[in-house]
């Protein structure tokens, strides 16, 4: 019986020591947490990100047959206007800082 | 503070893990005075079983439910902590509380480490359980079942902290692949097993704690086809959340089936007290994930609406729908027992006819719209874009179903309907192949094959996904073929007596008798021939176990490679004059069903291959978000 509470008792000093470590020790540089205006800023990014997959994504549906070329030419107008638009949010937002 | 609660997850991973291996060496070692050893296994039981014995019972279940839920919990976190360091302050505690719940149980309700004076031998394994089977399937079940928790945990994070862009969705996504396979995986093992071992000749059966783990499957399914609309669109941000909450949900509801006792099924194997601990849960989970979305409504709204009915997100729209459609209806079937017993003291039944008739209402459009969404384009496709894109699969379709008309198989109009669907999805999928390596090569001038692997390379995903796809088409193949062509015959027989089905000629040649390890093993000899001619000696009866004084059905199967069909042979009773009860079934084409499961696999580990290119683009998003830009002077 004594064997198993040794063992038992050194792995709740163990964990302990594991689990507080972090609380003693020096705080390490971490990846910041977002402000609201870097999770703005984000959102602007992801939105410039899925325009530029967009347009990649309507050329090979192009080419792959699933869009007529009457289809293409419509679709592709507005999705470059956007693209351009969230590049410029973004270009206003650097500015702004 | 953040890093020592994860490194607490970890300790609590470390010390599940101490307790489970604690436990599985007081069975090698027959430590009887472990109540839960003593009544789940003797010293007769074969090794690999005494090892697998850990989660033969409730208590050593609920102990491995709470050892994968700490493993795949810290793994999440450890592996994640950049991607979604925003939402990781929410995401620990969520997931810290589950696992609590899951630590008090066994704690103090059900414990797997009471202790009685020791008796002399253990009363062994129900013998149902004593199957290979039995060492793989819980384990990948619950591999699948308990990381849902992870997904559901991110996705409560991001609400909690209001951080609704798309990194929480990336880690749910990939968490919700790997969780999706291994249910996916270990639901056609339970399916193999029942096939091979439980002695009734089918391999599902609708059981309640069956469907537990099939509609967090279709749910998660449901959300891994729109968590794409929302990643190329930012739409069905709403519609995403609730199904990660709906699929945990659905896990906890499955798990309560099956460790409450609340149900007769061949899966319950014990009436306890924690049903009631884990409704609380239930209501806990469902209306406190529904009140948080309702309060977010306005954080994940966006104003993208769907452009037109005839693209590739109104496809997975659909799919939706019907995925969801059919859970929520087995959900009704599983629950409408449950609620006429409490309700109006009445015992009901749900049977096959029910949730058989909903798969052919629901699985039939599903099976169609997964030949139509991958040819349409996303955001509008023109009826000419689709009459032309969809004219080859569909031609090739007509033609096998007239052909299967003529051939005779109009007996079952939902097969013809079924074989249709599936050749028009087979079509698709090689069109799709076919035409995207072209694209590639017309881009890159790549070879033909640096094509083809630059394709799948480029969007592993949706070529993972196609491949699943083929594991669906090859699964409905068999499922249907079994089902609706299959042929039954039961008759008595005595000694020299022959039985027939669909071309295939059993006789009975006599019964032998032998000892095993810890089993007896009755067997029928059957002379299995076909049109004449002898194909083999197959053997079928009854195992009895000695120890836990158990009968089980040692089922005889002979696959015939050639005619693509599985005979099985089931000795329902023996005799004592000597003559046998003998149930003969064909099954044409089951083995795809096996089949499927390992293109599935194929599939998922296609799609869940880490993406570089994923990576560097979030990493570059993260830090453009973060990094102050330069004013320019």
């Amino acid at each position: 019986m004594i064997l198993p509470t040794i063992l038992v008792l050194t792995f709740a000093v163990a964990a302990l020591l594991y689990v507080t470590r972090p609380l003693l020790a020096a705080p390490e540089p971490r990846p910041p947490i977002g402000s609201d205006a870097m999770s703005r800023r984000l959102a602007l990014v992801e939105e410039r990100d899925r325009a530029v997959a967009a347009l990649r994504e309507l050329e090979f549906d192009h080419r792959t047959g699933k869009l007529s070329e009457r289809d293409y030419r419509e679709l592709i107008g507005p999705l470059r206007h956007r693209a351009v638009e969230t590049l410029r949010a973004l270009e206003l937002g650097d500015r702004e800082g | 503070m953040l890093e020592s609660a994860v490194n607490a997850l970890v300790s609590a991973f470390i010390g599940t893990a101490l307790a489970a291996a604690t436990l599985v060496l007081a069975f090698v070692r027959h430590d009887f005075s472990l109540s839960y050893v003593a009544n789940h296994s003797s010293r007769e039981l074969p090794l690999g079983y005494t090892l697998a014995a850990l989660w033969s019972g409730q208590e050593g279940s609920l102990l491995l439910w709470l050892l994968v839920l700490t493993g795949v919990g810290a793994a999440a976190l450890l592996l994640n902590r950049r991607l979604v360091v925003d939402v990781l302050p929410w995401t620990v505690p969520i997931l810290a509380g589950i696992a609590a719940f899951f630590a008090l149980i066994p704690n103090v309700v059900a414990s797997p480490f009471g202790t009685q004076p020791a008796p002399l031998n253990g009363v062994g394994m129900n013998a149902s359980l004593q199957n290979p089977y039995m060492m793989i399937h819980p384990p990948v079940l619950y591999l699948g079942y308990v990381s849902l928790a992870i997904p559901f945990a991110f996705a409560m994070a991001a609400l909690l902290s209001r951080r609704v862009d798309e990194r929480w969705i990336v880690a749910s996504r990939r968490w919700t692949l790997f969780s999706w396979t291994f249910l996916g995986i270990a639901i056609l093992i339970g399916a193999k097993w029942a096939y091979e071992s439980i002695g009734w000749g089918g391999y599902y059966a609708w059981d309640p704690v069956e469907n537990a783990a099939l509609m967090p499957w279709l749910a998660a399914t449901a959300f891994l086809h729109s968590v794409m609309v929302q990643e190329k669109k930012n739409m069905l941000r709403v519609w995403n959340v609730v199904l990660i909450a709906l699929t945990f949900s659905l896990t906890l509801f499955g798990t309560f089936l099956t460790r409450s006792g609340a149900i007769n099924s061949i899966h319950s194997f014990s009436q306890s007290s924690i049903g009631g601990w884990f409704l609380a849960l239930i209501v806990v989970v469902a209306s406190g994930s529904a009140l948080l979305i309702l309060t977010r409504l306005d954080d994940l709204r966006t104003p993208t609406r769907f452009e037109s009915l005839a693209s590739r997100e109104a496809a997975f729209l659909y799919n939706n729908l019907l995925l969801v459609a059919f859970a929520l209806t087995m959900l009704w079937g599983v629950a409408f027992p449950l609620l006429s017993e409490a309700l109006r003291g009445e015992a009901v039944t749900v049977g096959p006819p029910y949730y058989n008739f909903f798969l052919k209402v629901f699985g039939l459009p599903l099976l169609l719209l997964m030949g139509i969404g991958p040819l349409l384009a996303w955001r509008r496709a023109s009826l000419r874009s689709v009459a032309r894109a969809a004219a080859w699969p569909f031609l090739l379709a007509v033609a096998v179903g007239a052909m299967l008309l003529v051939a005779g198989a109009g007996s079952s109009p939902p097969g013809v309907i079924a074989y249709t669907f599936a050749t028009f999805v087979t079509g698709a999928i090689v069109l799709e192949f076919w035409r995207g390596t072209r694209a590639r090569r017309d881009l890159d001038g790549s070879s033909w094959a640096g094509a083809f692997s630059s394709l799948v390379a480029r969007n592993r995903r949706r070529y993972g996904g196609y491949i699943s796809h083929a594991a669906v088409v090859l699964l409905a193949i068999g499922v249907v073929g079994s089902s609706a062509y299959g042929s039954t015959v039961t008759k008595t027989l005595a000694p020299g007596d022959s039985t027939s089905a669909a071309g295939y000629s059993a006789t009975y040649l006599g019964t032998t008798f032998e000892r095993g390890a810890n089993h007896d093993e009755l067997r029928g000899q059957f002379l299995l021939s076909y049109g004449g001619e002898s194909v083999g000696v197959v053997a079928a009866g009854k195992n009895h176990y000695n120890v836990e004084q158990f009968f089980s059905t040692a089922v005889g199967i002979h696959t015939d490679w050639l005619r693509a069909a599985d005979v099985m042979l089931i000795g329902d009773q023996f005799n004592p004059d000597g003559s046998v009860v003998l149930k003969l079934a064909v099954n044409p084409l089951i083995g795809l069903i096996w089949l499927a499961g390992i293109v599935f696999l194929v599939g998922s580990v296609v799609a869940m291959w880490p993406d570089a290119r994923e990576q560097r683009q979030l990493a570059r998003r993260s830090f453009e978000a973060h990094v102050v830009p330069v004013r320019a002077r």
